[in-house]
């Protein structure tokens, strides 16, 4: 349960997709004009990613990584198809998103309505399949995990896309300079936004410090880079203390890449 | 230009600076962003989208008339997938540490908004030689700023290019840090990717105020 507590806080917050990993920018930017539509988008976001990462954990975990065709028998066990979870992983995408407009289409008009031209964009929405290659690289143990996973996640985005559609709503009546208009200022905001949330990464580690300090040195050991940002979190959760800056977390990032570069 | 026309000239020339995929179209963006704190692993990105952007936008187009409507973008998805599969294998075998760096963005490539936005608008409606040029001018546009934000993001942030200390050693002080300078360690962290394409975009406007949008 406890388990389940972290991720959920974890993904909507500390690793938001929009904030922290850049996923799904493009309609961030595009459909962030207006509250109502923000709405219909993120909405549809949480549902489709809710639905999809589960499924292409089931993909990942009976078909796809190594040793996973073992149920076929002994003989499959040392097939590793990895390599197509690109495919695999979008297909399922694309054909979820058919299936559930054509669901929603038949059972709730009202829904299908207020969803209307999201439905098949999402299809290509970098949070979706991000969604997908991250429960894969992240390694989430169980099926229950993963569709927490892929909710919170998408709660997250949700919250991301709300948040600055009322922003731009409200920035249209300030003198912004002109060149900045529109897109500029809006990534401006983006990022601002973003080093705020760069503040929740201390939420998880106050009190246990000391086990979780283990963990992550082993995690770390084990993958040394796997990604920019994760090193950022890890390294996060390691600071003995919250009160000492990000600065001082970035520089051990920058150390840890020129050593891993040499 | 010998070999090519105006017209074709004009459609890699376009993209790279007046329709320029990032700061116009706000197509693109989320690799841009994520992957940017290293001059190298921009670099790859941008190839590896020029890769699959001039292929990609050669095979839809020969297939432009045989595409039922109503399927076109799993069509799409699946000729980006394998492009993209390839591109992530060759990684994999030849740069293994810059793989592990870009980790997941090499298959965000896939949902890359720049490639499905080209296959929609150009490759579906022109023949296999002006979409190739539209891809790579598309994917030279993307590639370029990629390469921008990459290189003041390493050369502030950690104080080199490509991995070598331009500006000197930080440790042994000397070069710049000898006088007193600092890396700006927060130039690594993601917020300050948007904050630096923001700045593109202002200097970009400001040039040439056709660009500017209503607010």
């Amino acid at each position: 349960m406890l388990e389940h507590i972290e991720l959920f806080f974890k993904s909507i917050f500390i690793d938001n997709m929009v904030f922290a990993t850049f996923l799904g920018m493009c309609s961030y930017l595009a459909v962030s004009k207006k509250v109502s539509t923000a709405v219909g988008l993120g909405a549809a976001v949480i549902f489709v990613l809710a639905v999809t990462v589960p499924m292409n954990w089931l993909l990942d975990q009976y078909l796809l990584r190594d040793g996973a065709l073992a149920w076929l028998g002994p003989e499959y066990a040392d097939y590793n198809l990895s390599f197509l979870s690109f495919i695999l992983f979008i297909a399922t995408i694309a054909t979820m998103v058919q299936l559930v407009e054509i669901v929603v289409e038949k059972f709730s008009p009202s829904l299908y309505n207020s969803l209307g031209i999201f439905l098949p964009l999402i299809a290509v929405n970098c949070a979706i399949l991000g969604g997908s290659l991250f429960m894969q690289s992240r390694d989430i143990q169980t099926l229950g995990l993963a569709f927490n996973y892929g909710l919170s996640s998408g709660i997250g985005w949700f919250l991301a896309i709300l948040a600055i559609a009322a922003i731009r709503e409200k920035i249209r009546y300030s003198n912004v300079p002109a060149p900045l208009r529109g897109l500029g200022i809006t990534f401006i905001i983006t990022g601002l936004m973003a080093i705020g949330f760069m503040s929740f990464g201390g939420m998880l580690t106050g009190g246990d410090e000391a086990p979780k300090q283990t963990e992550v040195a082993v995690a770390a050991t084990e993958a040394p880079k796997e990604n920019m940002q994760e090193g950022l979190t890890a390294d996060a959760t390691q600071q003995d203390k919250l009160t000492e800056t990000q600065l001082a977390a970035t520089e051990k990032v920058a150390q840890d890449t020129n050593t891993v570069n040499e | 230009m010998g070999i090519l026309s105006k017209k074709d000239a004009a459609l890699i020339s376009d993209p790279l600076l007046d329709n320029n995929p990032i700061t116009i179209q706000v197509l693109g963006i989320c690799s841009a962003l994520a992957i940017t704190a290293e001059l190298k692993a921009s670099i790859v990105m941008a190839v590896s989208v020029l890769f699959v952007m001039g292929l990609g936008n050669v095979v839809i187009s020969l297939m432009r008339n045989i595409i039922p409507s109503k399927i076109r973008i799993i069509v799409q998805l699946v000729v980006v997938a394998t492009l993209v599969i390839v591109v992530d294998q060759v990684l994999k075998a030849f740069a293994y540490e810059l793989s592990k760096t870009l980790s997941v963005f090499v298959g965000l490539i896939i949902t890359n908004c720049i490639i499905m936005g080209r296959f929609e608008a150009f490759a579906l409606a022109n023949g296999p030689k002006r979409s190739f040029l539209d891809g790579i001018g598309n994917a030279a546009g993307y590639g370029f700023i990629l390469v921008v934000i990459g290189f003041f993001r390493e050369l502030l942030g950690s104080g080199t290019l490509l991995g070598y200390k331009v500006l000197g050693d930080p440790i042994e002080k000397t070069g710049l840090y000898a006088i007193g300078y600092e890396n700006n360690g927060f130039m690594l962290l993601s917020p300050m990717a948007l904050i630096v394409v923001g700045i593109i975009i202002w200097v970009q406007r400001s040039k040439n105020p056709a660009l500017i949008e209503e607010n």
